[in-house]
């Protein structure tokens, strides 16, 4: 599993007030501790400093690569903020997000071209958001074929199938796990990768659901998960199934967590 | 007189859509005023379950529930209200701006708004600025309802309040915004009227706009 740790995005209230003023070792701290816990890419996002975003996202990105050795997931719907982050991020960032959606794909297809990244292809369609998985297997067959025809290899292509809330309709879950399962099947060497706490809005006990709900979409194929690795249950939930699924070789990484008491029963 | 429609409040509160129903016909049958039936019956029911909701105590999945129940009963009773017969407590045009293409959110807003007793006309999403003013012009509502879920499609609220100045419109009614990126700040630098934080707090707010309880 690839593990994108999202802590540092300024929705959280404790990062806006960081970012804003500029607080570097607070950013460097919890970069780190997301790196310590198995981050193999760092995200950021500035998204609430609306015309500031793109100072403040560039600040970010020379901020955490000057004191963590990761690469960065740039999270940004604003093509400009991505391609400016971009400029300055060393090594092979993740690029989060690309959709069909038409300006969005226009603006930011010739940059996630430009040079080597990843590139996180979200499963929303030109003018609506899918509810099935013929929905989203659609969609997602276009971008990584799009993508694919603009030279991005197709393990650098990460499908999010887009994840909506269950307690608007209950059938989110299987579609979201659907699409997962059959996008993998049909692209071998492709990445899918999801956030988790969509699926539990509007829903008491979210962490509960949350890390299920990883253990599900693990099951299905996901290869890559966009969450918090210092929450200890999820993570001990991703190295569990991992070793479940016959992906830890002796039990190796598993045994290791428990040993440096990192797993939570 | 007040008429029992404890029943029928307790049926939209647990969602029970059967029993509502028969409890709505039951109260026509008795030759309850229809007024009556929406204010006491399917109104209260869904004031008690936004409270709730508000204080955490429910969760979204048992308010869809509820207003779902309210929407069945209502159809029993459209057919039979004359115009100008029920009031509403205000008319909202409510959307996704453009751009957007999120509407659960907005859904949430636009069923929680209708439970309370108003009147919805709900545009979609990606609805320009242009749209919105025009709809205003024709439906003539009380609240314009803009939703946003990207900071990048935030810019079409400020962008929509100008095309309902250039309408004419923007004076006769009260602009509400809300959204995941959204804030309270924001409302203020582009002029809205108010911001909710959710949908709960949407129906609070929009009663304070209106001044109706």
């Amino acid at each position: 599993m690839i593990v994108v740790g999202e802590k540092i995005n300024t929705s959280r209230k404790s990062i806006h007030d960081a970012v804003g003023r500029g607080d570097a070792d607070f950013i460097v701290k919890v970069a780190r501790e997301q790196a310590e816990a198995g981050a193999d890419f760092i995200d950021v996002n500035a998204g609430t400093f609306l015309d500031r975003e793109i100072d403040r996202l560039c600040w970010l990105v020379d901020t955490v690569q000057n004191q963590v050795d990761l690469p960065l997931c740039l999270d940004s719907p604003n093509p400009k903020a991505i391609s400016e982050a971009m400029k300055r991020h060393k090594g092979e960032p993740m690029i989060n997000s690309i959709s069909l959606e038409r300006d969005r794909f226009d603006a930011l297809f010739p940059i996630v071209t430009s040079r080597p990244c990843h590139v996180v292809a979200l499963c929303m369609a030109e003018t609506s958001m899918p509810t099935t998985v013929e929905e989203r297997v659609s969609v997602g067959s276009e971008l990584i074929g799009r993508l694919r025809d603009g030279g991005v290899p197709l393990e650098r292509i990460y499908v999010d199938p887009l994840v909506q809330p269950v307690s608007v309709d209950t059938s989110m879950g299987l579609a979201a796990l659907g699409a997962i399962r059959r996008i993998m099947q049909e692209f071998q060497g492709v990445n899918t990768i999801c956030g988790l706490s969509n699926i539990s809005f509007g829903l008491p006990e979210r962490r509960l659901l949350n890390r299920n709900f990883l253990a599900l979409s693990m099951c299905n194929g996901l290869s890559a998960a966009i969450l918090d690795p210092t929450d200890g249950q999820l993570m001990s939930t991703l190295l569990a199934v991992d070793l479940l699924l016959g992906k830890d070789d002796f039990c190796e990484r598993f045994i290791d967590a428990y040993q440096e008491g990192r797993i939570v029963g | 007189m007040m008429s029992d429609l404890s029943a029928l409040t307790q049926a939209v509160i647990k969602g029970d859509a059967k029993t509502a129903v028969e409890e709505t016909q039951k109260s026509l049958d008795a030759k309850v005023g229809i007024q009556d039936i929406i204010d006491n019956g399917l109104i209260s029911a869904m004031d008690e379950m936004g409270d709730r909701f508000s204080k955490g105590v429910i969760f979204v999945p048992q308010m869809l529930r509820s207003a779902k129940t309210m929407q069945e009963c209502m159809r029993l009773l459209e057919p039979l209200i004359k115009e100008g017969e029920v009031t509403t407590k205000g008319k909202v045009l409510i959307g996704t701006v453009k751009g957007d293409l999120h509407d659960i959110g907005k859904n949430l807003v636009s069923m929680m708004m209708e439970g309370a007793g108003f009147t919805i006309t709900d545009l979609g999403v990606d609805v320009t600025p242009e749209k919105f003013a025009q709809k205003a012009q024709e439906v003539e509502p009380d609240i314009v309802a803009m939703s946003a879920l990207l900071s990048t499609t935030m810019p079409a609220m400020p962008d929509t309040i100008r095309a309902l100045e250039e309408a004419g419109v923007r004076s006769k009614v009260k602009v509400m915004i809300g959204g995941a990126p959204v804030t309270e700040d924001y409302a203020r630098e582009i002029s809205a009227d108010s911001y909710a934080s959710d949908a709960g707090s949407a129906v609070a707010r929009a009663k304070q706009l209106l001044n109706v309880s």
